[in-house]
């Protein structure tokens, strides 16, 4: 068996940190399976009481966008100002906006 | 002073502080890093316990001794921790073997307890009791992977479940104290815990494909002070600090 294999599987580990909020992403935990994965990022990341509901998954699962993409995915947006609700001006008869 | 009830809790304290102990000698040499944090979350868990239930048997003590004073200025004989617990860490398999034997202990234990007509003891185990239900939870659990794993985990488990198997009798072997905390509704009748015990122990053997090692009667006498001889070593660590600095702080 290589290293590679003999090393458990990493997991990414996403935490609520209160009800009603969103999970957020905190960061990874080696595990041999998802229910261990939740284990042990219950041990490494709410030591602190920083969550109340733990979801992890696969890191090989999570597909992610190519950074040599950027420029096509991200760049486009930079000249639409009038996207951001800032761009326009409220006029004053406009009580409840 | 109140005799039987100062012994019984400063058992109980024993009993975690020096299982907490025992788990704290991993922190750095667990074999990941999450082990490490979760060996030390329990180790963490254990000795607050003890903390509380110290600083309560100081106070049935009457003698001002507070929770510091007991943890680290008595000698071996005057530790009444059960046997099971001084035991030496082995490899990791006996440490989740040991540990899913007391944990499945103090489950039942903690849950009598909380009807203890003790109002200290039972807030105490109401608050030990949850994190008891997750020690359990992670004892379990690596004990049926390592069970359920590779004929040379199962063999290394198997082999430490008959070494400490010899332990398990002490825990529900009642003597003058626990007769007299039964009695008054203090503690538990700790014969009739083991039938649960045994059951749930049997339910995660089970799924381990482990056997149940055959009875062994003799019960440890480590809650009346006579010790195996491991735990000298034990407190010569603990203890160290303040038998070196006495009164030390930071």
């Amino acid at each position: 068996m290589s290293d590679q294999e003999r090393e458990w599987p990493l997991f990414e580990v996403f935490i609520r940190a209160r009800s009603g909020l969103e999970h957020k992403h905190v960061g990874s935990v080696h595990a041999v399976d998802a229910r261990m994965a939740i284990e042990h990022a219950r041990d490494v990341y709410t030591r602190r009481q920083e969550g109340v509901s733990i979801w992890v998954v696969r890191s090989s699962q999570i597909e992610a966008s190519d950074p040599q993409d950027a420029d096509a995915l991200f760049e486009p947006a930079k000249d639409k100002v009038y996207r951001h609700p800032t761009f326009y001006a409220i006029p004053d008869e406009v009580k409840n906006l | 002073m109140n005799g039987a009830q100062f012994v019984f809790v400063l058992r109980l304290a024993d009993t975690s502080l020096i299982l907490g102990q025992r788990l704290g000698e991993w922190v750095g040499r667990a074999p990941a890093l999450e082990e490490d944090l979760g060996l030390a979350n329990l180790s963490l868990d254990l000795v607050g316990q003890a903390r509380m239930l110290l600083s309560y048997a100081g106070e049935l003590e009457g003698k001002g001794r507070d929770e510091d004073q007991l943890a680290y200025l008595r000698d071996g004989a005057d530790f009444c921790n059960v046997a099971l617990v001084e035991q030496p860490n082995g490899d990791f398999g006996r440490t989740v073997i040991r540990q899913l034997l007391i944990d499945a202990w103090q489950l039942e234990l903690y849950e009598e307890l909380q009807q203890s007509s003790d109002g200290r003891i039972a807030e105490i185990a109401a608050k030990a009791l949850k994190e008891t239900r997750y020690h359990f939870r992670y004892s379990a659990s690596w004990v049926v992977r390592l069970g359920d794993g590779t004929p040379e985990s199962q063999a290394r488990v198997q082999a430490a479940l008959e070494d400490l198997w010899r332990f398990t009798a002490e825990l529900f072997t009642p003597d003058e104290v626990d007769e007299e905390m039964a009695t008054r509704g203090i503690g538990p009748r700790l014969e009739t815990l083991r039938v649960r015990w045994l059951a749930r122990i049997d339910g995660v053997l089970k799924e381990a494909t482990l056997k149940r090692p055959t009875e062994v009667a003799y019960p440890w006498h480590g809650k009346s002070g006579r010790h195996t001889e491991h735990l000298g070593y034990v407190l010569a660590e603990m203890q160290f600090l303040q038998r070196a600095y006495p009164g030390a702080q930071w």
